[in-house]
């Protein structure tokens, strides 16, 4: 990997005439491969996708354990969750697909970027989970015991789906953000789009064409996230207000 | 044939911290100066002012920031520019710390009560005076939480410096990682030495946070 990046930064060097503003952009290498591109966004989309359900899985028992459970499980939640957000992803990754090999758990790339993305978005979200179950009013609890729903019931259309509704756009959010944090598993060789554009960097020598397409790709997979999450939530939480 | 992980080696990732606190701190410092500007921008009635704020904050918030370091890394070189990860770096954090602190600052400049603009108007005072004597100090309040928030998030992405060559700690933790091959030790060094800087500055954004609202709330 390190030889990857040593290359990565000597490979432009010889290539480059300093020309100043006289540089004419060649984009014809980036769309050639432009289907090595699209083959990395459908593995940053999975990524995402992967990482927003077993995020979720991560997030929901913390948050209730941070609330609800006994000394030492919230303790365990909050050391989890401080030690998730206080550090940076990238020290994440390392840690697991370079760390846990030594303790006899190893991953290949993609499933280590999986398994870092999951553990850092479940942090985060844990968090805005907890304030989501923070705000439902106790009195809405007992209301909903008073008309005779069930256990799970009460769970489910009482704590959650309120909860859920309140924390909604800073939970999407987080989301997309975590679409744009994946990006980095590049670096522990995972096929990602940002290593898709790694390798054809390193093959055409068109780095800042090939970053600045990549970038437009980014950005337009965040743009239609939000787009998706803004159509579900409506369709999702459309009934009126409380208040 | 490999070295252990010792004092040494430890002191090497430790003098590397000198170079991520200076990259966040000239990061931070250009972003305070350019999300001043960004927010000021964004909250103009002129949509001259306004739209080319929105765009920039758009961008900036929905790109990763690996490749806007990457496309400054390589776009410095296009412009006659050589190529050298500190420079780089500082440019692409600025950058980016100037987009995410004008749109965190926005929300603090519109959090400012309606009537605040209004009554300075009243009193005729111009664009400088209202926003240095009346809107400002007040917006700043609001902005401390959420930007020491942010300089965490900025103090964590300064490890992707990294990856294009500048040595800080990550890049100190990798290099002796590969002496040593004890990923395990290395990296929860390194690791704890981020929650060390980060933990601290978490907590007081958040006792900050709670002290504002229960000011709001009186």
């Amino acid at each position: 990997m390190d030889q990857g990046i040593t290359v990565l930064c000597r490979s432009v060097i010889p290539t480059r005439r300093a020309v100043g503003v006289l540089y004419t952009f060649n984009f014809a290498p980036v769309f050639e491969n432009f289907d090595q591109l699209l083959i990395g966004a459908v593995l940053t989309m999975q990524l995402t996708v992967g990482g927003i359900v077993f995020g979720s899985l991560i997030a929901v028992p913390v948050a209730a354990a941070k609330i609800y459970g006994a000394a030492p499980l919230r303790w365990l939640a909050s050391a989890y969750i401080e030690a998730i957000r206080n550090t940076p992803f990238l020290i994440q990754i390392f840690f697991v697909y370079f760390a846990l090999p030594s303790v006899g758990l190893r991953f290949d790339p993609n499933s280590a970027a999986l398994v870092a993305l999951s553990v850092n978005v479940g942090a985060y979200s844990a968090e805005i989970v907890r304030a989501g179950l923070l705000a439902i009013n106790l009195g809405q609890i007992e209301a909903g015991k008073a008309l005779g729903l069930g256990g799970f019931q009460v769970f489910r259309y009482v704590i959650f789906k309120p909860a859920i509704r309140a924390i909604y756009p800073a939970l999407t959010s987080q989301f997309v953000y975590l679409m744009l944090t994946s990006s980095v598993v590049s670096v522990i060789s995972a096929t990602d789009l940002a290593a898709a554009g790694n390798n054809i960097q390193l093959n055409t020598f068109a780095a800042f064409e090939v970053y600045l397409v990549v970038t437009a790709i980014y950005f337009a997979l965040s743009l239609f996230l939000s787009f998706i999450f803004s159509v579900f939530g409506r369709w999702a939480f459309n009934y009126p207000m409380a208040r | 044939m490999f070295r252990t992980f010792g004092f040494e080696e430890f002191w090497f990732i430790l003098l590397a911290l000198r170079w991520t606190i200076a990259l966040t701190a000239i990061a931070f410092a250009g972003g305070m100066v350019g999300g001043l500007v960004v927010a000021l921008a964004r909250t103009s009635a002129l949509p001259m002012l306004r739209y080319p704020a929105v765009a920039l904050i758009r961008v900036f918030q929905g790109t990763p920031l690996l490749m806007q370091l990457f496309l400054v890394f390589f776009g410095l070189n296009l412009f006659g520019f050589k190529i050298d990860p500190w420079f780089a770096a500082a440019a692409a954090f600025t950058l980016h710390a100037s987009a995410f602190l004008g749109e965190i600052w926005r929300g603090c400049i519109e959090a400012v009560p309606r009537g605040q603009f209004e009554a300075s108007w009243a009193l005729g005072l111009g664009y400088k005076d209202r926003n240095v004597s009346v809107i400002l100090p007040q917006a700043a309040r609001i902005a401390v939480a959420p930007t020491v928030g942010f300089l965490v998030q900025l103090l964590k992405g300064t490890s992707l410096a990294s990856i294009i060559g500048f040595i800080e700690i990550t890049r100190a933790g990798q290099v002796v990682n590969n002496m040593t091959f004890q990923p395990m030790v290395v990296f929860s060094v390194v690791a704890a030495m981020y929650f060390a800087l980060c933990w601290p500055l978490s907590l007081f954004a958040k006792r900050m946070e709670r002290q504002f609202s229960k000011a709001l709330a009186r």
